[in-house]
Order: C-alpha cells, then structure tokens, then sequence
C-alpha cells in the first residue's frame, strides 16, 4: 500500500520533472524579462523596446532554424554565415550595381543559397567526408567571395521596397520579419512532427544504419537537408538586407555563434534532446532578451560574447544531462 | 614433424621450467551460467598448443581471464614458469608475467607506419621525451630480419598484405615479449589469427610461428580449422560446453578424433526440430552470389521454407544475407524473388524493402533499433504511411498501433513509450520482429536472430520465424549458432572458404551433424555429398 503512494507519488515527481525540463526555458525567460523589467521599467518594458527585439532578430532566428535540420540528420552547417553575407550582398550588388529589380535580386540569393546547399552536400556526400570540415572550409570560401564581389565595402542604397516587406511594414507592432521566421518555424515543426520526411530524418541522424537498413535513402535525406539549411540562409540574407537597408560583408558571420547556441539550448526545451523549431525561437529570445537587458543596464558590449559563448556550453552540458538522465530512468 | 618440435624443445639442457603456463581448476560462472567448469590446461616451453572448440564452449572466455578481462572463480590457479601468479590479473599485468596477444583483427592502425604501430605499446607505457627514431627503425630492421620478414619501418601498415599485417602483429607481439625481460615466461596467444588469409599465406604464418617457439617461446594456438592445427601445433587441447573435453598430441591425433572431442556426442532433443510440413512452391533463387567471404553460391529456398546458412569464422557465411539484402553490395550474383529479378551488384535496401524483402540485423543496437527513440518510434518506421505520413502524421495511431503490436508480441515493458535503451535485448528483438514482419514480408533474411537473447525470449523469437514460415515467406538464417539452426531450419546449407560444401535437409539435420559438416573444407566435398544421401 504505502509502495503504491510512494510509486505514485515518485511518478508525480517525474512528472514534474518532465514539465521543468519542457518548460523550463521559456519560464527562465519570462523570469529575465520580470528581472530587467524591475531594473528598468520605463525602458526594457516598452512595446518599442519588444518589438525591435522580435524584428532585429529574425535573421538570427531563420539562422537557427536552418541549423536544426542538418543537425537533426546528424549533420553541421556551418557555411550558413557565410551563405547569409553572401546571398545578401548578391542582392545588394545585382541591384545596385547590374540595376536588376529587387524581387529577381532575392529570388537570385535564394538560388545562391541553394547552390551553396547542393555543393556542400556532393562535397559530404560525394566523397564521404565529415559535414563540420566540408562546411568550415565553405563557409570562409564564401565569406572571400563576398569580400571579392563586394571590393570588401558595406553597399547601401538598395531599393527601398525589401525593407518595406521585411522590417518597415508592422503586424501589430512587430515587423514582418518576425512572421516570416515563426512561419518558417511553425513549417519545420509541422514537418518534425507530422510528417514521414521528419521521422525519416529522425532516424538518419540517431541511427544512420538503422535507417539506411529500413530502407530510408539516407543520402537523399541528408541531401536535402543541406539544400533545405542553404535555402534559409539564402532567406536569412534577404531578411538582413531588409533589415539593414544595406549589405555588409563581414557582419553577418557574427551570427554562427549564436545561432549554434540557440539550436542547442533551443534542444533543452519544448521537446528535450531533440533539436526543434519552437525551442529553438524561444532559445534565440532569450538570449536576446538577456543581452538587449544587460546592454540597456549599461554594461558593455562584451556581454554579448560572455553570453552566447556561455550559453553555448551550458546548453550542451545541459542536454548530454538530460540525456544521461534519460537513460538513467531506462 | 611437429612432433620433432616438442622433442626438441624438451632436449634443448636449458634451465628454465618446461612449463610456461599452467591453468589449474579454472571456473568462472557469468550469473547463473556457465561459461568455464573446472578447466586445468598447460603450456610447455617450445611448443605450439592448438586450443580448439565451438562456439560458446569456452575458449574466448579462457583467454580473457588470461588478459585480466575477467576475473575468474575463486579457487583457480595460474603458474606461470614454476612461479603462482594471483587471480584475478590486473589489466595489463599479462605484459609483466609474459603473455602477449594477437587477435583476429590484430590490432595495427592501418594509416600510420609499421614503426610507429611496432612502438605503439611501449610508448603507451613509457615516458618517452626524445624518441630515436633511426635508432627504432635499425632495431626494428633486425627484428624483422630475424624472423625473414622485409617490412620498411617506414611505411604506412595499410599498404601491407593482409599476410604481412598478420605476420607484422605477431612479430610485434613476439618483441613485447622481448622488451620485458623481467618476465618468466614468453607465452604468445595467437586468437583466430588465419581465417581471412588465402590458404598459401598460412604457410608463410606457419613457418613464423616455428621460427618463435625455436626461439624457447611458447604458442597458443586458437583456432576453428582442424587442418590448420593439426599442421602447426604439438598437442590440442579440446574445450567443450567449458570443460576440457581432452587433451591430444597432435602427430597421433586423426582429424576425426579431434572433431568428435570438439562435437561431442550430443544427443539431439527430438522437440527442438520443427514439425514437418507441406513447402510452397520455390520462390528464390540466388544465383552466383560472390562478393566479401563469398566466392560463388547458389541456392534455391522454396516459399514457407527455413533455410540455415552457416560455417566457421572466415567462411563467408556471415555475408550471404547481406548481400543478399543489398546492405553490403556484392560483386556478382542474381536475386530472383518470385519472378522479380534483381542484380545484387546494384542492390540496395531501399529496393529491397520495396521487393518485400527484408532483413533482421544482427548487431541489434547499431542496426537494428535507435536505442534513444522509443518502442512507437522503431516500430512504425517502415510503415509511417499507414498512418498518414505524406500528410499528417496520427501520433495517436502509431502509438495505439506499436501497443497492439506489443501485446501480440509480448514486449515487456508493455507501454509503446518506452525507450528502446530501457529493454532487455529478448525484448528489443521482439520489436525488432514485430516491425518487420507487419510488411507481410516474401523473403525474412535474419542474422544471427537470438544474438543476446534470454532463453525465453529465444522461444518465442523461434516461434515468430515458424509462423512467418507458415504464411509463405520464404526465410534465410544465417547463424554460427547450430542448436538454434536445428531448431528452426528444414535445410542447412554449410560454407567453407567461401564455398557450399555442404547440404543437410529433414532428419539430417542435428546440432552435431551441423556441427561437423562446419569442420569439413572443400577437399572433403566429395565425403559430403554421399553423406547427403538418407542415412540409415
């Protein structure tokens, strides 16, 4: 009898558990906005502030997305950054140089992307070598052509029209760049959790053979993954030229960093030890959250680092935790 | 002429003990099971011993107490060189007493040069700030000439032979020896060294391996190949179901004296045979099948029949179903599936699967299952558009489906949310079983099917194979495991080197006669098929 009340009551405390895990990000984010909000009401508290955080950060969320679904596959992208300032100053240079209308300059970036995307997975693919060398060597290759395209200068003047659709044009106060990426989002969880394609892909990255031996085209699968990651990094350089008004060759790949840490500590959270969409958007507002709060405190720009560095690491240590503990419970 | 080599050993006047090693009263139970009973065995200085038995009778075991991988019993003895030696050995502590090993797989790092691998163990084990390595690559020379190898130091170890690998491991292992010589004893353990040398190259192995115990040292030899042991040891020692089964001389020991002490005479359970049955009619055909182990094989299996593919180590059994299955790609050969054709060469799982073929791995948890999903997860992959996959996905239904398929199979745990890491491995293979066989498969190709399963989990696994057998699929098994091919085959097929030497159907069929066919080669092809003919 009193077994039974302890087993019960060890499977409330799991269940607990569970939920904290599930949730425990998004609450310790809504505890960083309370925090800053004490600090500094009049200005963190601000529509004005929130809504320049959600539309700012679009590229960085549309980044993170094309991140999870190589790394869900088992694979790295890390030429994302590279794509992204690449398929921006495509644009920039096409239509502020060639005098090509906006709209046949984006489609270009997004052609670049996916270009980038198919080289990277023949490289991979083709010749059997390891995803996170493949696309180190062709994430700084890019950035050279981007110097080289670019004679290594910012390029403005861009039509105006790509920053009305992308941070001019508000949706209840946020731009649209914001939509676009919980669009994207929401697509990728549809497709993850929904869908064959995402169990198929799934199993590629936990168990290669297994799937290979189910019948699973495992090449074709880890194909497309790549395709799908230079696709949204051709995105993600439309969105920063929208944002920006302008391309810039080098700022972009500050963003690898806090993209990666965003994915990994996006995979602690709504479904733990898996990388997923919305984990990974709560996971990129949170750590702007706790930068934009710092920076607003008046501590310097070196936050940023400390942060998305810290966080990168604490969030791989988190998840090897949770798995550990899951096979633990096992 | 082996026999020569004992008596020249013995006559060599030289002071230290004639026994390198002796085993007294070994046991070592693994849970409630068995693995060795009372084993007592010795080693001479200067000889080669042969240390033969099946698979499971214990040889494996034997050797890893002696590497300090596991601790025996308490009450065993080892003597080494006339000096008692503790039990359990420490890991690494056989290098001190003058035991070095050399495995099937020989342990070399292909990509970096033969003086590096040859310094490997003394640099993982020695402070070392200034490595001479022209003074290394000189010794290294020497030793090699000794022995009559021509090797440069300086070559990367994949551009070896596979002769010249397996005669460069068991040089090094022989110089370990020599480089403690603090050691009483100089005792090499050869594990499987020749299954995956073509036949001339053992020669060359051979005379290695007399050009050491020349030198005073002693050789254990394992192996599955009676010819080969009967060439190269002095005396044989048996093992069988953990006992020593006898010790032979070799020079007067016939080949069929020593399978018997190896087979036994056991006597087959009538029940473990399955029950006669009417057979479909044929529904493959695998036609010239060559490629890895597998030098030319055909065969038919006919719809509803169980066929059992099997040999020794290095015969090419083990590859036949996955080439089969496309899962590793043949160099020729044919799969004709109920009329449907197709070039194994170019085979692949994706096109298997979609032939209705399918394939039971056997290393279940890189192969088979992903550990880290759970039961619903592994289930349902093949089959994800049943529950509307290519639109939206009913979570509801897989999980309701993987229970139903739970209770049919009798999974435990029962719930579908279960992680796979969370089962015993009886368990797992029943998922394993469970999410093949709902395909309706026309051809089940399984690999060592009950690999880690508990006995009634085997049982049941047998039991699934029969009514797979019974709908008409037609079923392949390879497997070293010859009371479970006796259990469940109507026909065995035996390989050696690469080649069916023989066939065993109905009556035949027993765990000993398997067993025996499995020690026959290609030279004995002709005894074999009068054998087939219905004995008396």
């Amino acid at each position: 009898m009193s077994a039974d009340i302890a087993a019960q009551d060890a499977a409330r405390r799991q269940i607990w558990i569970d939920r904290g895990e599930r949730y425990g990000l998004l609450i310790a984010w809504l505890i960083v906005i309370a925090a800053f909000g004490l600090a500094k009401p009049g200005i963190f508290l601000s529509w004005a502030n929130f809504s320049t955080i959600f539309g700012s950060q679009a590229v960085l969320v549309v980044m993170t997305l094309g991140l999870i679904i190589p790394l869900t596959a088992g694979d790295y992208d890390l030429s994302i950054a590279g794509n992204l300032t690449l398929s921006s100053m495509t644009i920039a240079v096409l239509n502020v140089y060639f005098g090509w209308p906006i709209f046949a300059a984006a489609l270009m970036a997004l052609a670049v992307g996916l270009v980038i995307g198919a080289v990277n997975a023949f490289l991979v693919l083709f010749f059997r070598i390891n995803s996170l060398i493949v696309t180190l060597g062709m994430g700084t290759f890019l950035h050279g052509i981007t110097l080289w395209i670019s004679n290594s200068n910012t390029i403005s003047g861009i039509d105006f029209a790509i920053a009305n659709v992308v941070i001019v044009t508000r949706l209840f106060g946020i731009p649209l760049a914001f939509y676009y990426a919980l669009l994207i989002a929401a697509i990728i969880w549809y497709v993850f959790t929904f869908t064959a394609a995402g169990q198929r892909l799934l199993f590629v990255g936990r168990g290669r053979e297994v799937a290979r031996l189910s019948g699973i085209r495992v090449d074709q699968v880890r194909a497309a993954t790549f395709l799908v990651s230079g696709l949204l990094g051709g995105f993600a350089g439309i969105l920063s030229v929208g944002s920006l008004g302008a391309a810039d060759p080098n700022s972009g790949l500050s963003y690898l960093l806090p993209a990666f840490a965003a994915a990994f500590l996006g995979a602690t959270t709504i479904t733990p030890g898996r990388f997923n969409p919305i984990g990974s958007v709560i996971a990129v507002y949170f750590l702007v959250t706790g930068i934009t709060g710092l920076s607003i405190l008046g501590i310097s720009t070196f936050v940023q680092d400390l942060f998305y560095g810290g966080a990168l690491v604490i969030a791989v240590c988190l998840s090897q935790l949770v798995r550990g503990r899951q096979e633990r419970l096992s | 002429m082996t026999a020569g080599y004992s008596a020249g050993a013995a006559g060599a006047g030289n002071t230290a003990p004639a026994i390198a090693l002796r085993i007294e009263r070994l046991s070592k139970h693994f849970g409630g099971a068995r693995a060795l009973a009372d084993v007592t065995l010795e080693v001479r200085r200067g000889e080669v011993l042969g240390l033969l038995g099946q698979n499971g009778s214990g040889k494996s075991t034997l050797i890893k107490v002696l590497a300090g991988m596991h601790a025996p019993d308490p009450g065993a003895r080892l003597v080494v060189a006339g000096r008692e030696v503790d039990l359990p050995l420490p890991p690494g502590e056989f290098r001190r007493i003058g035991i070095a090993f050399v495995h099937q797989h020989l342990g070399l790092v292909p990509s970096m040069t033969v003086l590096e691998n040859l310094l490997v163990g003394e640099h993982a084990t020695r402070a070392n700030w200034k490595i001479g390595w022209r003074r290394q690559a000189e010794r290294a020379l020497a030793l090699f000439a000794r022995f009559g190898l021509t090797l440069d130091p300086f070559a990367p170890v994949e551009r070896l032979s596979s002769v010249q690998r397996a005669l460069f491991a068991i040089v090094r292992a022989f110089d370990q020896l020599e480089q403690t010589p603090e050691a009483a004893a100089r005792i090499l353990i050869l594990d499987e060294p020749t299954p995956f040398l073509p036949a001339g190259d053992v020669e060359k192995l051979f005379s290695l391996v007399r050009n050491i115990v020349s030198e005073g040292a002693s050789v254990i030899f394992v192996s599955h190949d009676i010819d080969e042991v009967a060439q190269i040891t002095d005396r044989i020692t048996v093992l069988r179901d953990g006992r020593v089964a006898g010790t032979l001389d070799t020079a007067g020991a016939s080949k069929a004296e020593i399978i018997e002490l190896i087979v036994g005479r056991t006597v087959d359970l009538a029940g473990m045979r399955p029950p006669q049955r009417e057979l479909g009619p044929e529904a493959v055909l695998v036609n010239d099948l060559k490629g890895r182990g597998v030098a030319g094989v055909t065969f038919r299996v006919r719809a509803g029949e169980v066929v059992g593919v099997t040999g020794l180590i290095g015969s090419g059994y083990d590859d036949v179903v996955g080439m089969c299955f496309g899962a590793v790609r043949a160099e020729t050969g044919f799969l004709t599936l109920h009329g449907a054709e197709q070039d194994l060469a170019l085979a692949s799982p994706h096109r298997s699967v979609g032939m209705g073929i399918v394939l039971i791995p056997g290393d279940r948890l890189a192969a088979g299952i992903v550990p880290t999903l759970t039961i619903t997860d592994n289930v349902t992959l093949p089959v994800l558009d049943r529950f509307g996959g290519n639109v939206m996905l009913s979570r509801r239904a897989m999980r309701s489906f993987a229970a139903g398929r739970n209770e049919a199979f009798d999974v435990r745990p029962r719930s579908p949310d279960t992680l796979m890491s969370a089962m015993s491995g009886g368990n797992q293979q029943k998922v394993v079983l469970a999410k093949w066989f709902q395909m309706n498969p026309r051809l089940v190709l399984l690999d060592e099917p009950t690999q880690g399963v508990d006995v009634g989990a085997r049982a049941q696994v047998f039991a699934e194979i029969r009514t797979m057998a019974g709908e008409g699929a037609a079923i392949i098994c390879a497997s070293s495991d010859h009371e479970q091919l006796a259990a469940i085959c109507d026909r065995v097929l035996v390989l050696s080197r690469g080649r069916l030497v023989a066939e065993l159907a109905g009556d035949a069929i027993s765990k000993s006669a398997i067993a025996e066919s499995c020690y026959l080669t290609a030279d004995d092809l002709d005894r074999t098929t009068a054998k087939e003919a219905p004995a008396p």
